[in-house]
C-alpha cells in the first residue's frame, strides 16, 4: 500500500476550495516561490506524517456529515510531486461520492505520453482544478519561483481543452507582480481558456514569516508590504474579472 | 370556549392547563427569509439610550448602580417603577429603580450584606438582626448540617460553586400559562389540587400541602403586582401585547422574590407568536408595533440585576442572570417550531444592540427551515451573542415542549425542575488519587488516606484504579452535600410563584457537573502513551510533572485519547448514582464551567499532561487551549463523542474563529457555519456557542472596555460583556483557540 508524505490535515478548509472541506496538505514542492507561505512542505523528506489513501479518507468520511457542502482538497506543497498517490486518493474519494479539488501550479505537467498517461487518470478523478499562476512573464516567474512558467501554462491549456471545471488563483506581491502590463496578459490569457469558473486574486500575506524563522531561512519578501483593497481592485481590473464573476 | 380565546383553536388546552397543546393546534410554522423584519421604533431607541446610559454609570459605580438595604424583597415590596412611563409598552421593574439590586435575605445574610458591602452599601442592622436570630436562611441551615469533610473539600475547591450562598436557581416556570389562562384560573387549579391531596398525612404531603399553600400566596401576589402598575392579568390574555406583559409579570415576580444563578425565561417565542399572528390578521397591530413589543420585553429582561458578593463574581462573572430563551427546534411530528417570532426574538440583537441577555438559545436541527438557519448564522457572525443546541438529541428525551435552563439544561416546561449542583472538580480527583487524598495546594488530608502512588514514573493501570477510588469517594460527597443544600432550600428559600407555575406532579433532576474533563483525559493520555516522571515537593506530595515523549490530545478526534474521555464520564456519572439523591431526583451530569474554569484552574496544581499550577481549564468540554491541532472539525467531532446519555444535564463547547477563516464572502460565511451546525447535530455535539470575531477586536476591547460597553461574545455556554470580566478570565479567553486561516 502505497503512502502519501503528508504535512498536515485541516479538517474545517472553508477557503480552500467550495463549501467546507477536508483540506490534505501534501508535503514537498519542487518551486521556491519567494512569497510562499509553507516553507515546512518544501523538503518532501521532512514529512510530519506517512498515511496511506484509506487511513486519510477515514479521517474523512467518519466525519462526513460535516462535508456535504463540500469535498476534499488535496494542496500543500506540490500534490502532483506524489501524483500516483494523489490518484490513489482521488479514486478512493470518488468511489465513496466524494467531491475532489485539487490546488496545484501545474508545474510537473508534461506532453511526454507516460506523463500524460498519469495526468489523464488523475484528471478523470479530479472535478475541480485550482490554478495557481504565478506569474505571466517567464523571466519574472524563474526569479519569483526558480521555475519557468511553461508547463503550467500549458496545463492550464491542457485543462481547457478537457472542458475540466477550473479555478484560477494568482497572489498580488506588490512590486513583483503587479505589474501592469502582466495583470493585462494574465487577463488575455485565460480570456483564451475555456473552462474558468472563477478567478481570484489572493492578497499577500506575513503569516508564513514565523515558519521562516523556525527553519532558519531568511525571509526572502522582508520588507514588501502587504497589498491594500485598492490594490486588489486595480488588479481586478486589469486582469478583467467583475465582482459578479 | 372563553370570549378571550376567539379566535384560537380547541383543544385539550381549553380543558386543562395544557400550554403545549395550546402551541401545537394554534401556531404558524415560518419558512420565509428575514425581509419581513422591521427595525426599532423611536420609543425603543430613547428607552434603550437612556438604559444604556445607565448601564455605563453602572460600569463606572464598580457594578452596581444602586442597591436595596431596607426593604426586603417580595413580589409586592415595591411600588410601581418605570424607566420612562410614556414611552413603555412593556412595564415593570424589580425594584423602585431601574438597575437597583433587590435586597433578598432568605439565601443568606451574611452574603447579602457582603454583596452590599462590597459596593459600599450597609443593610440595615435590624434586618440583619432578624435574619440571624428569628429567621433563618438557606445558607444558615446548610453549614448547620455539613460534614467537617464537605467543608474541607469546599475550601480546597474539589467541589466549588455550590448554591449554598445563592439561589440555585435552574427552575422555570411556565410564565406563558399566566398569559394564556390568566392568575385566576391558575389559582382554582391550585386550589383543586390542594382540596385533592390525599387524606393521609405523611411527611411528602404534609410538605405538599404546604407548598401547595404558598404557590396559592403566590399567585394572589402575583395578581397585586400586576394591580401596582395598573393591569389586571387575572382573566386570560387578549392581545399580543398583553400576552408578553402577562408573561412578563409572571417572570418579574420569580425574580423579585429568587436570585437563582439561572432564571432562565423557558420556550416563549413560538408562544406568543400565535398571539401576533391573531392580532396581525385582525388588522390591529402592524409588524412594527409588534418588533415594538418584543424589543422592549426583552429590553427588560436585560435590565434584570442580582446583588452577588466577589466570590460569586469570582465564579460566574460578567453578572449573569442566564436569562435563557429558547428558540425554535422541532415539533414531534418533525415540524419546525419556527416562527416569525423566532426571526423578531433575534431581530432584537439588530434593533437595541447585542447582549448576553436574553440568553438566545436555538434549538438546531438540519430540518429547521433553511431561511433560518441562514438567518441565524448570519445574526451569529454579525453579533456573536447566540447559542445553539441539538434538538435532535433533546426531543425523543423531552419532547416538544422543553427549554434550556442557564445554558444547557434542558426539561420540559413546567412538569420538570433540576437541583442544580454546580461542578466537582475532576482534574484535582485526580491529583487526589496520585497524592492519597492530600491537597497538592493546601497539603490537607482533603480525600481518603488512599494509598499514594509511588515510584518516579506513573503507571496507568495503577492511577486508573486509583482515580476509580478516589472518584468514588467524591461522589458520595458531592451528591450528599447536595442533598443538604435542596432540603435547606425548599425549607428557607422556596420558589412558590416559580413553582406555582408548575404542574402538581413535578419531576426533579438532580443535576451535578464535571470540571476538567479535558485536563483529565490529556493527563491520563500523557501517562497511557508517552512517560510521565513525578516531581515531588519537600514534604513528599507529587506536586509538578514532566512529561516524556508525545501522547494523542483530546480535540483531536483520536480516539485514544476520546475513548478515554468517555470512560472517565461514564464512570463518574455511575458512580454518582450509586448514591440516594434528595426527593427521588434523578442524578444527571453536565459538562459546563461558565468562567468558573480559571479559578477551578488557579485552584488545581500541576497536571500530568503538562499544564502547569494555577493555568486555567478549558471551559466546559472544550479541549485544552491550543492543543487542537487539525482544524474545528477535528476539535467538534472528539467533543461529540460524549454521550448525551451520560451527560443530560448538558455539554457545553465554545467554538471561537476568525471571520476569515469562515469563507471569503457573507454567504459563504454564512453557508459555512450551517454547514459547521449541521455537521455537527449529526454527529450528535450537543452544545456550540458561536464566536465569530478577530482577536484584535477582543484586545481591542481588553484597553479600551469603555468602547464596547455592548460587546458580546460566548463564554462557555453563556455570553457575557467582555469588559465585565476579570483580567485573567480576559486572557484567558483570548489565549482559547483561535481557528485560524493559514
Amino acid at each position: 500500500m502505497q503512502k502519501g508524505k503528508i504535512h498536515s490535515i485541516e479538517s474545517f478548509g472553508t477557503v480552500d476550495g467550495p463549501g467546507v472541506r477536508f483540506v490534505v496538505f501534501f508535503q514537498g514542492c519542487p518551486m521556491r516561490c519567494l512569497y510562499c507561505h509553507n516553507p515546512d512542505t518544501w523538503e518532501i523528506s521532512h514529512a510530519k506524517y506517512e498515511l496511506t489513501a484509506d487511513e486519510i479518507l477515514e479521517r474523512m468520511t467518519r466525519n462526513i456529515p460535516f462535508y456535504k457542502t463540500g469535498g476534499i482538497t488535496a494542496t500543500g506543497g506540490e500534490p502532483l510531486m506524489q501524483i500516483d498517490f494523489l490518484t490513489e486518493l482521488f479514486e478512493k474519494a470518488k468511489r465513496a461520492g466524494i467531491h475532489t479539488c485539487l490546488d496545484t501550479s501545474g508545474i510537473t505537467f508534461r506532453f511526454d505520453s507516460d506523463i500524460l498517461a498519469k495526468f489523464n487518470t488523475l484528471l478523470s478523478v479530479t472535478d475541480l482544478v485550482m490554478l495557481d499562476i504565478k506569474h505571466m512573464d517567464k523571466e519574472e516567474h524563474k526569479k519569483l519561483c526558480s521555475h519557468a512558467n511553461d508547463a503550467p501554462l500549458e496545463f492550464a491549456r491542457y485543462l481547457s481543452k478537457l472542458g475540466k471545471p477550473t479555478r484560477i488563483r494568482y497572489v498580488l506581491v506588490p512590486g513583483y507582480t503587479d505589474g501592469e502590463d502582466d495583470l493585462t496578459a494574465l487577463g488575455e490569457f485565460i480570456r483564451t481558456l475555456d473552462n474558468i469558473e472563477q478567478v481570484e486574486v489572493l492578497p499577500y500575506h506575513e503569516l508564513g514569516k514565523t515558519k521562516y524563522e523556525a527553519l532558519r531561512i531568511p525571509y526572502p519578501l522582508e520588507g514588501v508590504r502587504v497589498p491594500s483593497s485598492a490594490d486588489i481592485d486595480r488588479a481586478k481590473r486589469l486582469i478583467g474579472i467583475n465582482d459578479t464573476n | 370556549m372563553r370570549e378571550e380565546w376567539t379566535g384560537f383553536k380547541e383543544g385539550r388546552w381549553v380543558h386543562e392547563i395544557n400550554v403545549r397543546s395550546f402551541i401545537h393546534k394554534n401556531y404558524t410554522p415560518y419558512y420565509g427569509s428575514e425581509d419581513f423584519l422591521e427595525g426599532p421604533t423611536e420609543d425603543t431607541t430613547e428607552l434603550w439610550q437612556k438604559v444604556s446610559e445607565l448601564m455605563k454609570e453602572e460600569i463606572a459605580a464598580g457594578g452596581a448602580l444602586d442597591m436595596d438595604t431596607k426593604t426586603v424583597s417580595t413580589i409586592t415590596s415595591h411600588g410601581a417603577a418605570y424607566i420612562n412611563k410614556d414611552k413603555e409598552k412593556i412595564v415593570g421593574l424589580q425594584t423602585d429603580k431601574p438597575l437597583k439590586r433587590a435586597l433578598m435575605p432568605a439565601g443568606g445574610i451574611r452574603m447579602a450584606v457582603k454583596a452590599c458591602r462590597d459596593h459600599g452599601y450597609e443593610v440595615d442592622p435590624e434586618i440583619v438582626d432578624f435574619f440571624t436570630e428569628h429567621r433563618k436562611t438557606h445558607n444558615a441551615g446548610v453549614f448547620d448540617a455539613y460534614t467537617p469533610e464537605m467543608r474541607k473539600c469546599r475550601t480546597n475547591h474539589i467541589i466549588t460553586g455550590l448554591p449554598d450562598a445563592y439561589g440555585r436557581g435552574r427552575i422555570i416556570g411556565d410564565y406563558r400559562r399566566v398569559a394564556l389562562y390568566g392568575v385566576d384560573k391558575l389559582i382554582e387549579d391550585k386550589q383543586f389540587q390542594k382540596d385533592t391531596t390525599v387524606s393521609t398525612m405523611s411527611l411528602e404531603v404534609i410538605r405538599e400541602r404546604e407548598e401547595l399553600s404558598e404557590q396559592i400566596r403566590a399567585l394572589e401576589m402575583l395578581k397585586k403586582l400586576a394591580e401596582i402598575y395598573g393591569c389586571d392579568i387575572s382573566k386570560p390574555a387578549t392581545t399580543l401585547r398583553e400576552a408578553t406583559q402577562a408573561l412578563y409579570f409572571a417572570y418579574l415576580a420569580a425574580v423579585k422574590e429568587q436570585n437563582g444563578a439561572a432564571m432562565s425565561l423557558g420556550r416563549t417565542s413560538t408562544f406568543l407568536d400565535i398571539y401576533a399572528e391573531r392580532d396581525l390578521k385582525a388588522g390591529v397591530i402592524t409588524e412594527k408595533e409588534v418588533q415594538e413589543i418584543i424589543d422592549q420585553f426583552v429590553m427588560k429582561l436585560r435590565m434584570v440585576r442580582f446583588a452577588r458578593t466577589p466570590d460569586y463574581d469570582q465564579i460566574f462573572a460578567g453578572d449573569p442572570t442566564w436569562v435563557t430563551e429558547s428558540i425554535g427546534g422541532l415539533d414531534t411530528d418533525g415540524k419546525p417550531l419556527v416562527t416569525k417570532m423566532s426571526f423578531r426574538y433575534l431581530n432584537t440583537l439588530n434593533n437595541i444592540g447585542a447582549a448576553p441577555e436574553p440568553n438566545l438559545t436555538v434549538l438546531w436541527s438540519e430540518h429547521l427551515p433553511e431561511n433560518f438557519k441562514k438567518f441565524c448564522a448570519k445574526i451569529s457572525i454579525e453579533h456573536h451573542a447566540v447559542q445553539y443546541e441539538n434538538d435532535d438529541l433533546m426531543r425523543p428525551v423531552h419532547g416538544d415542549d422543553y427549554a434550556i435552563a442557564c445554558c444547557v439544561s434542558s426539561m420540559r416546561v413546567g412538569k420538570e425542575m433540576q437541583f442544580f449542583g454546580a461542578r466537582a472538580n475532576l482534574a484535582k480527583c485526580l491529583l487526589y488519587a496520585i497524592n492519597g487524598g492530600v491537597d497538592e495546594i493546601s497539603g490537607q488530608q482533603v480525600g481518603p488516606e488512599y494509598r499514594a502512588v509511588t515510584g518516579d514514573y506513573l503507571d496507568y493501570e495503577d492511577v486508573m484504579k486509583k482515580y476509580r477510588d478516589m472518584m468514588r469517594w467524591l461522589a458520595r460527597v458531592y451528591v450528599n452535600a447536595l442533598n443538604i443544600i435542596h432540603y435547606m432550600h425548599d425549607k428557607y428559600s422556596y420558589e412558590r410563584l416559580q413553582m406555582a407555575l408548575h404542574d402538581r406532579d413535578v419531576k426533579r433532576w438532580f443535576a451535578t457537573g464535571i470540571a476538567g474533563l479535558s485536563v483529565v483525559a490529556d493527563s491520563l493520555s500523557a501517562i497511557k502513551y508517552a512517560k510521565v516522571r513525578v516531581i515531588r515537593n519537600e514534604n513528599g506530595i507529587a506536586s509538578d510533572y514532566v512529561v516524556e515523549g508525545d501522547f494523542p490530545k483530546f480535540g483531536n478526534d483520536d480516539d485514544r485519547v476520546d475513548s478515554i474521555a468517555k470512560e472517565v464520564l461514564h464512570t463518574f456519572i455511575s458512580y454518582l448514582r450509586e448514591n440516594a439523591a434528595y426527593r427521588n431526583g434523578e442524578i444527571t451530569t453536565s459538562i459546563l464551567t461558565i468562567t468558573s474554569n480559571v479559578t477551578y484552574g488557579k485552584n488545581t496544581g500541576s497536571t500530568p499532561d503538562g499544564r502547569k499550577a494555577g493555568e486555567p481549564f478549558a471551559p466546559g468540554a472544550n479541549p485544552m487551549h491550543g492543543r487542537d491541532e487539525n482544524g474545528a472539525v477535528a476539535s467538534l467531532a472528539s467533543v461529540s463523542k460524549l454521550p448525551f446519555t451520560d451527560s443530560q444535564d448538558g455539554i457545553s463547547n465554545t467554538f471561537t474563529i476568525v471571520p476569515s477563516a469562515l469563507g471569503k464572502t457573507d454567504d459563504e460565511r454564512e453557508n459555512n457555519l450551517v454547514a459547521l451546525l449541521d455537521g455537527y447535530t449529526a454527529k450528535r455535539g450537543f452544545h456550540l456557542n458561536v464566536n465569530v470575531f478577530d482577536k484584535e477586536l477582543l484586545l481591542d476591547a481588553q484597553k479600551h472596555p469603555e468602547l464596547y460597553p455592548q460587546l458580546t461574545i460566548r463564554v462557555s455556554g453563556y455570553a457575557v460583556n467582555f469588559i465585565k470580566l476579570t483580567k485573567a478570565q480576559q486572557d484567558e479567553v483570548i489565549s482559547r483557540t483561535f481557528h485560524s486561516a493559514l
